[in-house]
């Protein structure tokens, strides 16, 4: 799997670490009482404290403490019960008090892991330095008027955690697998929901490059705010050959912020170290250190719901899966309990396989998430219940998984309304046996002469004839018996 | 009646209850004071109709017997550095050109809860950053003292700083008593300069929400009166525990009029020996000395003790203070509220508003604070002042581990003329070197009148205390005031 760029020079390895900024999901703002919807009006979710008006103070909200602290356990991470908030000043039309409030030296939660699953089927682990609380900034709509910059408040001041990871990723696959695993998370733990196409989640990119064989870590470049998984890939495999070129050039990369632009597919130079800002990090004195106890953190702890990875080892190892179907249905939350809900009492592989191999295909094909899947899985479950009563054959049972697809139906109604039922009644299965060696003759003599195969034509006649609704297991021992006999 | 503005609130409290005369007459009597005393510039914003519609509503209460307030019917200022709803609020300063807040500040709302009467915004350095009142955008605010003799005579003086609009308003007749904040003496030192008794209280008593930030760590409201009684009575209303403000302290705010005991015997009164500093005016080793005999008399221990880091205060001072306010003030940034003055693009636009909306000190302060924080200094400065200022705060821990609290001079001088030290920023920073150790260890001050200058100016000690132990303080401070027994009505001609 390993990603090696060849340059002129010789072999390069690429060195990846991400920041990924995720949205705290809360009901307030990180330090004001003001709302946080997504969509609404412009300017109508923002506090005095928000917008800030003079003499107003922050007060930190704990419940985006309470989540900052979730997500660390979650990211397997140490917890600081002690941290303090920092201004990191910096003028700039959409940031109303002239610093955002964040985390510098002492964030509330130190460092962590996170296990990739790649495509493979393997593992791998990447290390989180950090993850700290700080403000987001308002947004500055340059589109609305061909002269003036409107100014909306609405993201002002809400909640984000800004996960850091260390610079342990090698190619844009692993990277990819990152920011789905990170995303995961998350939404498991229901403190972000991950949407990046929102803005909830987003990325900076910290790339640099190396000869294959080097350990030092050579000048990075640091590409903001991307804000998917596939623009991600796409930054990093484009900024990986831009450092490669230069290097075989003879020049220096330069340390940088950098834009992607998605329709181009480049990275642009938006500022360079020298017009870097100088933030001034310091205390924030309005705010006391974050202080609280070892047992909040216990008390948060036991309430952490089962997580991406030890989910996939109760699949492989309860249910017998896999572990890259594990790591398939495991990898949504949305999937994982819609899987779960096909499996409750019955083959859980067998359910694999159905949501895996014919609901996945669907869904790609219709390009709509499970939420939004055309079946249920109620009605999926239903339909693996009439498999394993022998009401249906398996494959009776996908054309009632594809007229359900068309009607909407349940699997009973489909079957009860066009006839499926199974025929297991041996009279019946024994007339359409016996009825399928007398029109073989021709059959019987090759049969007997030693071609066992030829039993496939007698099922496929018993089949027709019963409209494939004869008990394919009863069908083969009758065939057998009277063949043999 | 041409004498009800010499009444103070406790005297006033009195009259108003025995129905001498109503809280819409108290009222009346200092509009007409400030009316006829523009000169002095203690006020950016008069408020007479504010002040005639509360004095109304307390007379309403009284009448009905309704609960009062401690300040019922009280007339004072407001230091315009507290937001007040629905009136202007200037922090002295161009650039909030303006502003009139949708909120009432805490303190200034646990005022008005308590019945007082709001006659105006008083002056004050810009941003509360000054020693003189030189630095208002709206001019400077003169002493309502005059020297009565010396190179002085004759010259309009200052009123101190930053709290100067309200340290003169009382001090002239023009407000009963006045709001303040003290960052690094802007209580206490104008207190001083005017005869007047000015409070600063523990870093956390009173909440610092709805005030226009300078130092967050430093800021504290505190009131500035006539007497030790009126701080007192005043401190109560205006302190609290504020959810809104995270560095507000949550504890009960004590009866601290039912703390002035006066008595001060067996209190143990230390006496710092780094305060005694080289080429100091022996009018105010004089005036200590005579203090640190008073309150022998009183029956207090006097002890020398020693607060070592003194000498490195001042700086550690202007370390702190800009640093922080370099933060405070970049909201003021012409986008939302305030001055804006257009540029063609949006760093332009900065530049110009706060290039016109700043006056020079605060530029000055801002620039310092910048620098103290940048990379590659912050270590060097911010980070050691920090350090610094833990020690001194250590060592007044120390002392305090001996004595009940401690005594020294408010102000290195008198009142000086106006136009003096304008041209030299560190001379006008010495006048804050007796209170910003008090400021930075967070711990309570007061100055109460103690004396007079040979040229016939009022000058003040300063007694500070024990963490959230105001008590102490205003008993010590009481115990002073009674030895001095001074007539403090400024020799002036702007109030009758």
């Amino acid at each position: 799997m390993s990603y090696i760029l060849k340059g002129e020079t010789g072999d390069w390895e690429v060195v990846i670490g991400l920041e990924v900024h995720c949205q705290v999901i809360s009901n307030a703002k990180l330090f004001s009482g003001a709302a946080t919807n997504f969509g609404a009006e412009p300017n109508t979710q923002v506090s005095l404290v928000d917008a800030a008006m003079p003499g107003m103070l922050p007060v930190i909200n704990e419940q985006c403490v309470r989540q900052a602290i979730k997500t660390g356990l979650g990211l397997k991470a140490k917890i600081n019960t002690k941290s303090v908030f920092a201004r990191k000043n910096y003028f700039y039309a959409d940031l109303p008090q002239g610093y955002q409030i964040s985390q510098a030296d002492q964030p509330i939660v130190g460092p962590g892991t996170i296990i990739l699953d790649l495509a493979d089927g393997t593992s791998r682990e990447v290390g989180i330095e950090r993850l700290h609380l700080e403000q987001d900034a308002g947004k500055s709509l340059h589109d609305q008027d061909p002269t003036r910059t409107f100014i909306d408040l609405n993201r002002t001041g809400v909640a984000l955690m800004e996960i850091v990871s260390d610079p342990d990723m090698r190619s844009p696959e692993e990277a990819g697998a990152y920011l789905r695993k990170l995303r995961s998370i998350v939404r498991y733990l229901e403190t972000c929901d991950g949407n990046m196409d929102q803005g909830s989640m987003r990325c900076d990119l910290n790339v640099s490059v190396r000869p294959v064989g080097s350990t030092e870590l050579r000048t990075r470049a640091e590409t903001k705010n991307v804000n998917s998984v596939r623009f991600a890939m796409q930054a990093i495999e484009y900024e990986a050959a831009r450092q490669v070129a230069i290097y075989d050039a003879g020049g220096e990369v330069v340390q940088e912020t950098r834009l992607f632009d998605s329709q181009k597919g480049v990275t642009r130079s938006m500022r360079s170290k020298e017009h870097a800002h100088d933030y001034r990090y310091f205390p924030d004195p309005d705010l006391l250190p974050l202080v609280f106890s070892d047992d909040l953190v216990a008390e948060i702890k036991a309430t952490l719901p089962e997580l991406p990875d030890e989910r996939k080892d109760r699949y492989i190892n309860v249910f017998g899966l896999s572990p890259y179907d594990a790591g398939v249905l495991v990898a949504e939350k949305d999937t994982a309990m819609y899987f779960e809900a096909v499996a409750e009492g019955r083959d859980a592989k067998m359910a694999a396989n159905w949501v895996i191999n014919n609901l996945f295909a669907v869904l790609s094909d219709r390009g709509v998430g499970i939420s939004d899947s055309p079946i249920s899985a109620a009605d999926l479950g239903k339909l693996l219940g009439l498999i394993a009563d022998e009401t249906i054959s398996t494959k009776i049972a996908k054309d009632v998984f594809e007229a359900m697809l068309e009607t909407g139906d349940s699997p009973e109604k489909i079957v009860e309304d066009k006839g499926l039922k199974q025929i297991t009644d041996t009279g019946a299965i024994e007339a359409a046996v016996d009825a399928a060696i007398a029109a073989g003759a021709t059959q019987v003599a090759q049969y007997k002469g030693g071609n066992e195969k030829i039993l496939g034509w007698f099922v496929g006649q018993v089949m027709k004839s019963t409209q494939g609704k004869a008990n394919p297991g009863q069908v083969n021992k009758l065939l057998k018996d009277k063949l043999d006999s | 009646m041409s004498k009800l503005n010499e009444l103070n609130i406790a005297s006033a409290r009195d009259g108003l209850a025995r129905g001498d005369f109503s809280a819409a007459e108290l009222a009346e009597v200092y509009i007409q004071a400030i009316q006829g005393g523009r000169d002095m510039n203690a006020y950016i914003t008069e408020t007479p109709d504010v002040a005639l519609e509360r004095a109304r509503e307390s007379d309403a209460r009284r009448a009905k017997g309704d609960a009062m307030g401690a300040m019922d019917g009280i007339p004072i200022a407001m230091k315009d550095l507290f937001c007040t709803e629905g009136v202007l609020t200037t922090a002295g300063s161009h650039i909030l050109d303006g502003f009139v807040p949708p909120y009432e500040s805490t303190v200034s709302a646990n005022l008005r809860s308590a019945g007082a009467v709001m006659l105006g915004k008083s002056n004050l350095d810009e941003f509360a950053m000054g020693s003189a009142n030189i630095t208002s955008y709206y001019g400077p605010v003169k002493n309502p003292w005059k020297a009565t003799s010396g190179p002085d005579q004759g010259k309009d003086l200052v009123p101190g700083g930053s709290s100067g609009g309200s340290a003169a308003a009382v001090a002239g007749g023009l407000a009963m008593a006045a709001t303040g904040t003290d960052t690094g003496g802007s209580i206490r030192q104008p207190a001083s300069f005017c005869g007047i008794v000015g409070l600063k209280p523990t870093y956390g008593r009173c909440s610092r929400w709805g005030v226009v930030a300078f130092a967050s760590s430093l800021d504290q409201a505190g009131p500035m009166t006539k007497t030790v009684q009126d701080a007192a009575i005043m401190l109560g209303a205006m302190a609290g525990h504020d959810p809104k403000d995270s560095t507000s302290a949550p504890l009960p705010v004590p009866n601290f009029e039912a703390l002035l005991t006066g008595n001060v015997k067996g209190l143990t009164i230390g006496i710092p020996k780094e305060y005694k500093m080289d080429g100091m005016d022996p009018e105010i080793q004089a005036l200590w000395d005579q203090g640190i005999a008073w309150l022998k008399d009183a029956g207090c221990t006097i002890k020398e003790v020693s607060l070592p880091h003194t000498k490195y205060a001042l700086a550690t001072y202007y370390i702190v203070a800009p640093a922080e306010a370099s933060a405070n003030l970049a909201r003021y940034d012409g986008v939302r509220y305030g001055l804006r003055v257009p540029g063609d693009s949006l760093d332009d636009m900065y530049m110009n508003t706060r290039g016109a909306g700043f006056g020079e000190e605060v530029q000055r302060r801002i620039l310092i604070g910048t620098y103290a924080l940048s990379s590659g200094y912050y270590d060097a400065y911010y980070i050691k002042a920090q350090k610094v200022r833990t020690l001194i705060s250590n060592d007044f821990k120390t002392a305090f581990e001996s004595v009940d609290a401690i005594l020294t001079p408010t102000a290195p001088s008198a009142a000086f003329a106006l136009g003096e030290k304008q041209e030299d920023p560190v001379a006008m920073y010495l006048n804050d070197v007796f209170t910003v150790p008090t400021s930075l260890a967070g711990l309570p001050g007061m100055s109460v009148p103690a004396g007079f200058s040979s040229t016939g100016l009022p000058l003040g000690l300063q007694v500070i205390g024990r963490s959230f132990d105001e008590g102490t303080v205003l008993n010590v401070g009481a115990a002073l005031e009674k030895a001095a027994g001074l007539n403090l009505k400024a020799v002036t001609g702007a109030s009758s």
